[in-house]
């Protein structure tokens, strides 16, 4: 993997495509490997888009963390990589939408 | 969601980037580093969608600035760069990201690191410490290829001669100016020993441009003494316009 070090780009790259789905932000949102137990920000993963969807792995291990691919009007979203997601609920406007404090 | 953005402006900011400001009737406010995504869609249907770091400071005109390097390949930057006109309309999702960007809130030193177009969402936090007379003290460490490919260049001068606790560092890594201290090169340990924060102050680093670049200068910040846990990074890919 370290051969291809400008393969991949960070979490924070997929939170366009994951706003589709979640109506937080989770790149902000601190998860643990399911392979290695770290603990970090989902921005911090490495993401990797050359393929049909994109697939997120733990910058310690490498192991998968996240994949998502869009296809025929379906997302299909695989998390088995991680276990545990903790989001900063007082992001949360009363509106249910991520609140953006400047 | 996509939102529809209206070009009221558009400034060359060098030969190969220009700025476009954005009016968004809907637009929620954003924070310094976000970005949005931009979907083209052509007439067959088919559609690309890239992202791009917001420019502009938080502010309440709803309106957004993007920064585009135009690539020699790419499928979105040469139409944005060079075929849109004021008033043409763009799709926008965004914004985007909560991790990498800096809130008026933080009082901590602040290390920012750029390489080439990696500059925009740092832009982006300087114009906001600005905006808001914040005091946080800030360095900015700009790498980039030569003095013509330099962004922002006139209000980097003019914001940190009114403002002593803003201080910038050009490094160039192809050309360097006549009579320039340090012959060009990409970013080392000595410059990094230099010019960022000791790392005693505990600054937050954040690290943007290419991959590999971000990948050199935060291994030269944690070689120096900082924290991995205080460094943040937003790579652009390869190329620097990111898929």
């Amino acid at each position: 993997m370290s051969s291809d070090i400008d393969d991949y780009l960070d979490g924070n790259a997929a939170a366009g495509e994951l706003s589709n789905i979640f109506a937080m932000d989770v790149t902000a949102a601190v998860g643990q490997c399911a392979h290695c137990g770290a603990i970090k920000r989902f921005a911090e993963a490495h993401l990797y888009m050359q393929a049909p969807g994109f697939v997120a792995r733990c910058s310690v291990c490498q192991h998968v963390l996240l994949r998502l691919v869009n296809a025929r009007q379906r997302a299909f979203l695989d998390l088995r990589g991680l276990t545990c997601l903790i989001l900063d609920t007082s992001q949360l406007s009363e509106a249910g939408h991520f609140s953006i404090s400047p | 969601m996509w939102r529809v953005g209206m070009v009221v402006a558009l400034h060359d900011e060098t030969a190969t980037a220009r700025t476009i400001t954005l009016e968004v009737s809907d637009w929620p406010g954003h924070v310094a580093g976000q970005h949005v995504d931009v979907r083209l869609t052509a007439s067959d249907g088919y559609s690309a969608v890239r992202s791009y770091s917001i420019a502009s400071a938080p502010n309440s005109e709803r309106l957004v600035e993007l920064t585009v390097e135009r690539l020699p390949d790419g499928e979105v930057s040469p139409y944005l760069t060079q075929e849109i006109a004021v008033s043409d309309q763009l799709e926008l999702r965004g914004p985007i990201g909560g991790w990498f960007v800096w809130r008026t809130q933080q009082t901590e030193p602040i290390q920012l690191v750029a390489g080439g177009s990696g500059i925009v969402p740092v832009m982006a936090m300087i114009r906001s410490r600005a905006l808001a007379r914040s005091t946080a003290p800030f360095r900015l460490l700009y790498s980039v290829r030569e003095p013509g490919a330099v962004l922002y260049r006139e209000e980097f001068q003019a914001l940190s001669d009114q403002d002593h606790s803003l201080c910038l560092t050009y490094a160039y890594t192809r050309v360097a100016p006549k009579d320039w201290p340090r012959p060009a090169g990409r970013i080392d340990a000595a410059l990094i020993a230099n010019t960022t924060w000791p790392s005693k102050l505990v600054p937050t680093c954040y690290v943007c441009g290419p991959t590999s670049f971000v990948e050199s200068a935060s291994r030269l910040l944690i070689a120096s003494g900082n924290d991995p846990e205080t460094i943040r990074t937003e790579r652009f890919g390869p190329t620097g316009e990111r898929q």
